[in-house]
């Protein structure tokens, strides 16, 4: 008996100097992972100043060379190295105006009948088949666009809004010129096409957190579903529906492969929609490889910046808006 | 009078009810026929080209068949790189949000970039990696694509790495830690292996936008017309091959593109199916 106490003592003695030493194993890994973690997420915040950085000082040259007039300057000529960046942010612009006109009351509405009209079972299916909508790699609407949807917008399309709006001011100057097929009109329906997920998404989302009382008491005086969509459901998830459409605007500004099939790459600010364009990602995507020269070179990465500024400020509204319904809900 | 004025509103507020209804119906028609209108497109314009020769050839010149092989084996090399690149960094950083920092500022400021990230226009993506890869080398290379596409991994495991491990319960959390287990340790076994489906569902996801991308490719891993496994030099892939083909004149270069078009759209859908069946069935 005393001898197994005398082995105790020992082996207790024993024990706690094991017990220390995968103490401080388990204490080192954990502090080696906690710092392993801590460096992953500097490494997400040195990407976007990284990316900042980046742009910024490849743009340098060709701010210095063209000052702030860089960005109200339609001239784009590489051979006299004159570079102006007013067409693409134009064509930016106005091609996800178009994109945005178009997608927005569409997803709306099949967020609308997502929520109120559709049969349950069907809900799911549905919203997964416009996912996968959003899925599809922007190059397969390029080369759809291409050889489908720009013909069928010459043939059919085009002709029609010409001949309609001829004669009509105003609007016969958004309408005029031959029909190419390719060009802005083009590029912001098929950004819309590209957007519509994204919109209806976020609505669907935001409808679904809209409390069933909300809803219950207008059916209870008598709305139709409808009204209980308009005065009800969409006031009050407003703050969510424009972060959902600034979120597809995001897109929309950036999105390069698709526009880059059928924009038509003219550096030129024209009325008509119909007319041949360029935007900032499809100019960069076109052009960069093939550009001689430094000037050449950094107006092009200049570009990028001004789309990559541009769409932060688009995408930090959205999340702050996101982010307050999303508090709200709570 | 009043009753018939009564009346007429009602018939007034059920028409446009009924209007509204259809054109929401129209509208989910709407959406709906786009997908199956460019799936039956692919499928119309690409599946005649499909054929063994598709795999086991390389891109042709003009006016010659061929196949796509160098193009999708150069797509698969630098998916996979790019994939072994940004999952840990991915994964690892959602960990500290959702785990060590979850009520932290930086976590905060963090999520903000990191969604910032996650829609950023991917063209931009590749300039910065043309600025700090491809300008210092002094060459396009297929190193170069990856690490491109692994700035575009990053945000999405990311995300979903933090959106998972916030839906494990904390009791799980509070039960490890009351045997004793370390913070790290807690993580690894409990917390990973209860967030396991959701996590790679997110890469998976990774996998299907990457896949797909063009933008971030055309100025860092460019093109190249032979096989090719150097990834030190330049590389093809699928989507830029894609890209030039159909902007070509030639007919059997534009057939190749629809081909591939195809390809990578299945591709794409299947694994955003397969990755939205794998949380699907937990929930």
């Amino acid at each position: 008996m005393s001898e197994v106490a005398l082995n105790d003592t020992n082996v207790a003695a024993g024990a706690a100097t094991a017990r220390a030493a995968v103490l401080n194993r388990l204490r080192a890994t954990d502090t080696a992972f906690r710092t392993l973690t801590r460096l992953a997420v500097y490494t997400v915040l040195a990407l976007l100043s990284g990316v900042i950085l980046a742009l910024v000082v490849g743009s340098v040259p060709a701010f210095k060379a063209f000052g702030f007039s860089f960005v109200i300057t339609e001239v784009w000529n590489p051979v006299t190295e004159k570079f102006g960046a007013l067409a693409p942010v134009y064509g930016t612009l106005v091609t996800s105006f178009i994109a945005l006109v178009i997608a927005v009351p569409v997803g709306l509405m099949i967020a609308f009948f997502l929520t109120e009209l559709c049969p349950m079972w069907l809900r799911r299916p549905i919203a997964i088949a416009i996912e996968l909508l959003a899925g599809i790699p922007s190059i397969i609407y390029g080369i759809w666009g291409l050889f489908v949807f720009a013909p069928f917008l010459q043939k059919h399309i085009q002709p029609f809004l010409i001949d309609t709006f001829d004669g009509v001011p105003g609007l016969q100057d958004l309408f005029a010129g031959p029909p190419y097929g390719i060009g802005m009109l083009t590029a912001g329906f098929i950004l819309a096409i590209m957007v519509l997920p994204f919109v209806t998404a976020i609505s669907r989302d935001v409808f679904d957190a809209v409390p069933a009382v909300l809803k219950e008491a207008a059916y209870g005086l008598g709305c139709t579903t409808w009204e209980v969509f308009k005065h009800v459901i969409l006031p009050y998830t407003r703050v969510g529906v424009i972060g959902g459409v600034m979120l597809g605007l995001g897109r929309a500004l950036g999105e390069t492969m698709a526009v880059t099939f059928v924009i038509g790459n003219a550096h030129t600010v024209s009325a008509s929609i119909l007319a041949p364009g360029t935007t900032i990602s499809a100019s960069i995507a076109n052009e960069f490889t093939e550009a001689v020269g430094d000037l050449y070179t950094s107006s092009l990465i200049a570009l990028g910046l001004i789309l990559f500024v541009i769409t932060f400020i688009v995408l930090a509204i959205a999340r702050y808006m996101l982010l307050r319904i999303q508090q709200r809900g709570r | 009078m009043a009753a018939s004025r009564a009346n007429a509103l009602y018939v007034r507020r059920r028409f446009r009810n009924g209007i509204a209804r259809s054109l929401a119906y129209a509208a989910a028609a709407f959406g709906l026929g786009w997908l199956v209108l460019i799936l039956a497109v692919l499928l119309f314009n690409g599946i005649g080209g499909l054929s063994l020769a598709v795999f086991t050839q390389d891109t042709p010149p003009p006016g010659s068949d061929g196949g796509l092989l160098n193009a999708i084996v150069g797509s698969i090399a630098m998916t996979i790189l790019a994939i072994l690149i940004g999952t840990p960094i991915g994964i690892l950083a959602g960990t500290y949000m959702a785990e060590y920092g979850r009520h932290e500022k930086l976590t905060m400021i963090v999520r903000f970039i990191n969604d910032i990230l996650l829609s950023a226009p991917s063209i931009v993506v590749g300039l910065f990696i043309y600025e700090i890869m491809v300008a210092p080398m002094g060459h396009f290379s297929g190193y170069a694509g990856a690490v491109a596409l692994a700035v575009i991994v990053i945000p999405v495991v990311v995300r979903t790495t933090e959106d998972m491990l916030r839906l494990v319960p904390d009791t799980l959390r509070e039960a490890a830690a009351s045997i004793g287990l370390p913070r790290a340790h807690m993580i690894v076994r409990v917390a990973y292996r209860a967030a396991r489906a959701g996590i790679v569902t997110g890469i998976l996801l990774a996998v299907a936008r990457v896949s797909g991308e063009t933008a971030p490719l055309l100025f860092t891993a460019l093109n190249n017309q032979f096989f090719s496994l150097n990834m030190n030099a330049p590389m093809p892939s699928l989507p830029v091959v894609i890209f030039q083909f159909a902007l070509s004149p030639y007919e059997e270069w534009q057939k190749l593109a629809w081909t591939g078009a195809l390809l990578i759209t299945f591709t794409v859908l299947a694994l955003s199916i397969l990755a939205r069946s794998l949380t699907a069935r937990r929930t």
